[in-house]
């Protein structure tokens, strides 16, 4: 394995973590979308809320611990993607001001039409930012990024069949999650309505997400012929039938109400369909146009940023497993309420 | 080593092969600077209100003072919000890095990218604890809750330290080679710790606290003269007002160190900072005043000052911009201003830090002028402004190299097109960003004190 591979190796672990965790965050903004108008949609929102709180903002970090490894290690591919993908990468880059103020913002609006004002723009943005990045990926995984300085078409870069199917499974991947996580959360907080509300949702996402991941896969048939040769072939396929097997476990935990152990399994099912795209397009980080020894760095900078990154594990791995303890033990719960009953005189 | 750079500039061919040919270089620039203006005041906070939130936190765990308390509590949620804002601007800032400059990336993404992926690690941490302290108020024990607030302000220090030693690479180039127009043995270490890291960090480390501390204390001074002068108002003003005040008179010493490194390091951008046309002998320095053909017009003259600040020495030569051909000049006015602007509100506040510490100091009280209070109140703003013109002093005084004499601004930018639209978009969705934040900060700040009130409705 070379050092390459090893940083290869960091940026898909980044990325899976960034679809696991801050997918789900996404995901929980989807539900706010579709929880109805303000007085049905209040208890699922401020689920979503109570969800959300103390982890988005750690969660959204793996997106930048993704790009940092990114653009060190295989700096001409980061110049290519984002000069290429301007625009869906821009629009994303909107979605996360968007989401991530109106988030923020919302937990101190006073009245229900500011809190609606600015739970939709959350909401909104959490569905247009994961299908961006989707579309990036499939742009990318297509092989419509050639190396070069905005080299590649702006537009059919990332409107094209692959990128429609990944921005979808994206946003869908999210909300099943969200779905799964946020009916642990429900029981925890000993609230059975919304636990069935989103152990329903979870069944239907999860329904919904695996039939067009596998409908996808002959999208990609026919319009990313090598990628799909990736998926169905060695360790590609084997990932993807991981992926398959976590998720139909997930809705059979989540049809007998084990949640907790299907938080484990639908995270499994989103980790191995990235880890398998990522095994799909080897040996190629932008295919057809650049292998991953051809984009790599020299050697002195990938050991400089291996060992940097590995004494920063030290800290960081101790801190996040800090957080998630107290969050999954309830420690950092707040008390929960529906949205918009601070309003209710 | 500058020397044999500068001779290479015109061969850097760079990794994609052909220069770019952007018509709206000015745009990608502007917006670049739009998006750091605005996540800039958000570093300050994160440098220096962690440390003051700590510090109330403190005088309540000895004094048991409910006020601190709910001053600590207060703030916590102010710097939570102020944290979640700036994680978004931040994030936006590095994707502007390969949406804007992808040829400045391809090509030197891997020397400096390691300060960035460490900045990474610390940001993670800094989002972390964060979430434990805020969330944990009343939660967690009283002692785990303090000491979640520690690493809160270690991460705060080193993520500005990662960020500032690719600003000082940039603006000292060191740690690579060209051969054959490509970027070749890059040194990550010896390129960020070979720059001018140390006086840009401790500026920029204190410029933190002056921002975050004059905004701060001008919110409970805007209530001390509304007469809300109990223990919560008056810890929230003297706890703030103390660090930007204990601040501002350092940052005198620190941006003289910071001037005599540039002319020595970047004579060229010294020259813009003042308006130095021609290279002199026992250089005045000039108050005012614009530079129009290669001389500072209208302007105020103190004699050999110049030369005093960049080299203290009344005889020493400053070099002059015509130095070098007009196209690797920077901007001189907007340079000059900035700086003039950036040192004039900081002779200002160092003094009314100065006039606030003397008054503790010999008399063991507050002023009492209300012309003080209204002094605090402006300080903040125009702490924040002379924040913003210490930045454009030194990136538009770089012009127009990205990276000094190896790079330009015009080689580094990105083919893509829409620049334009891009643009009106970032501008607007920045005014709406400000808006909202300032709007629902102020409301935030109008609630009365939670003083007493064990769990806080959120």
């Amino acid at each position: 394995m070379s050092l390459a591979d090893v940083c290869v190796g960091l940026i898909v672990a980044g990325l899976t973590a960034y679809a696991v965790l801050g997918g789900a965050d996404f995901g929980a903004g989807f539900w706010d979308l579709t929880a109805g108008g303000p007085a049905r949609g209040a208890r699922v929102r401020g689920m979503v809320e109570r969800s959300m709180s103390p982890v988005w903002e750690a969660n959204h970090v793996w997106l930048i611990f993704v790009l940092v490894v990114y653009w060190t290690a295989f700096p001409v591919a980061f110049g290519s993607i984002f000069s290429t993908l301007y625009i869906p990468l821009g629009l994303a880059a909107l979605g996360i001001i968007f989401r991530g103020t109106a988030f923020a913002l919302r937990g101190q609006a006073a009245t229900i039409n500011e809190a609606r004002t600015l739970g939709a723009t959350f909401a909104l943005s959490s569905v247009l930012t994961p299908f961006c990045f989707g579309a990036a990926i499939g742009g990318i995984a297509s092989g419509r990024v050639p190396v070069g300085n905005a080299a590649g078409d702006p537009f059919s870069s990332w409107l094209n069949p692959t990128s429609a199917v990944i921005g979808a499974l994206a946003v869908l991947s999210g909300a099943y999650l969200a779905a799964v996580y946020m009916a642990a959360d429900a029981r925890r907080a000993g609230l059975p309505d919304l636990e069935r509300a989103f152990r329903a949702r979870a069944l239907g996402a999860g329904v919904v997400t695996g039939a067009l991941a596998i409908g996808g896969l002959f999208v990609i048939r026919s319009d990313a012929r090598f990628l799909y040769d990736g998926l169905t072939s060695g360790t590609g396929l084997a990932f993807v039938i991981a992926s398959a097997v976590c998720g139909a476990v997930t809705l059979a935990l989540v049809w007998s109400d084990r949640f907790n152990l299907a938080r484990a399994s639908s995270a499994g099912a989103v980790a191995c369909i990235t880890v398998g795209w990522a095994v799909a397009q080897k040996p190629y980080l932008l295919p057809g146009h650049l292998t991953l020894d051809q984009a790599a760095a020299s050697h002195t900078v990938l050991e400089a940023l291996i060992i940097s990154l590995g004494v920063g594990f030290v800290i960081l791995v101790p801190s996040l497993v800090i957080l998630y303890r107290l969050v999954l033990e309830g420690r950092l719960d707040k008390e929960y309420k529906p949205l918009g009953q601070r309003f209710e005189p | 080593m500058t020397g044999e750079l500068t001779f290479a500039v015109d061969q850097l061919a760079g990794a994609f092969g052909r220069p770019p040919n952007q018509p709206d270089l000015l745009q990608a620039r502007q917006m670049q600077a739009l998006s750091f203006a605005v996540h800039i005041p958000l570093v300050c906070f994160g440098i220096a209100f962690p440390a003051m939130v700590l510090f109330v936190e403190g005088l309540y765990l000895r004094t048991g003072e409910p006020a601190y308390k709910a001053l600590a509590k207060r703030w916590s949620k102010v710097m939570l919000i102020l944290f979640a804002v700036g994680v978004v601007t931040g994030t936006i800032l590095s994707f502007e890095l390969g949406l804007l400059w992808p040829a400045f990336m391809a090509n030197f993404g891997d020397v400096f990218g390691l300060a960035f992926a460490l900045e990474g690690i610390s940001f993670f941490v800094e989002a972390i604890f964060i979430a434990i302290y805020v969330y944990g108020w009343d939660r967690i024990s009283a002692r785990a809750h303090l000491l979640a607030g520690i690493p809160i302000v270690i991460a705060g220090v080193t993520g500005s330290l990662m960020v500032l030693t690719v600003n000082g690479w940039m603006n000292h180039p060191t740690g690579f080679r060209i051969v054959d127009g490509r970027v070749v043995d890059a040194h990550p270490f010896r390129a960020l710790f070979g720059g001018n890291l140390w006086h840009e960090l401790t500026h920029m480390y204190v410029a933190g606290y002056m921002v975050a501390g004059f905004l701060v204390a001008g919110v409970y001074a805007a209530a001390w003269l509304r007469g809300q002068r109990d223990l919560y108002h008056r810890a929230g003003l003297v706890v703030a007002l103390s660090f930007a005040a204990l601040a501002a008179p350092i940052q005198v010493v620190i941006g003289d160190w910071a001037g005599r490194t540039v002319a020595e390091r970047q004579p060229l951008k010294l020259a813009a900072f003042e308006g130095v046309g021609t290279t002199e002998k026992g250089a005045a320095f000039h108050i005012l005043g614009y530079y129009s053909d290669g001389e500072v017009k209208a302007g105020i003259p103190i004699p050999r000052l110049l030369s005093i600040l960049a080299r203290h020495n009344p005889d020493a030569t400053v070099q002059g911009l015509d130095t070098v051909p007009a196209s690797d000049r920077p901007p001189v006015n907007v340079v000059r201003y900035a700086f003039q602007t950036m040192v004039g509100i900081g002779t200002l506040l160092a003094l009314l830090g100065a006039f606030y510490v003397v008054v503790w100091v010999r008399k063991r009280r507050l002023p009492r002028s209300v012309w003080f209070y209204r002094a605090v109140i402006v300080a903040g703003p125009l702490a924040l402004v002379a924040l913003i013109a210490g930045w454009t002093t030194t990136e538009v005084g770089r012009q127009p190299w990205v990276v000094y004499r190896v790079m330009r601004t015009s080689q580094a930018v990105t083919d893509a097109g829409g620049l334009w639209v891009a643009y009106i978009v970032v501008a607007i969705v920045y005014a709406l960003l400000i808006a909202a934040v300032v709007w629902l900060l102020r409301r935030l700040a109008r609630r009365p004190p939670e003083v007493g009130v064990e769990a806080e409705a959120t």
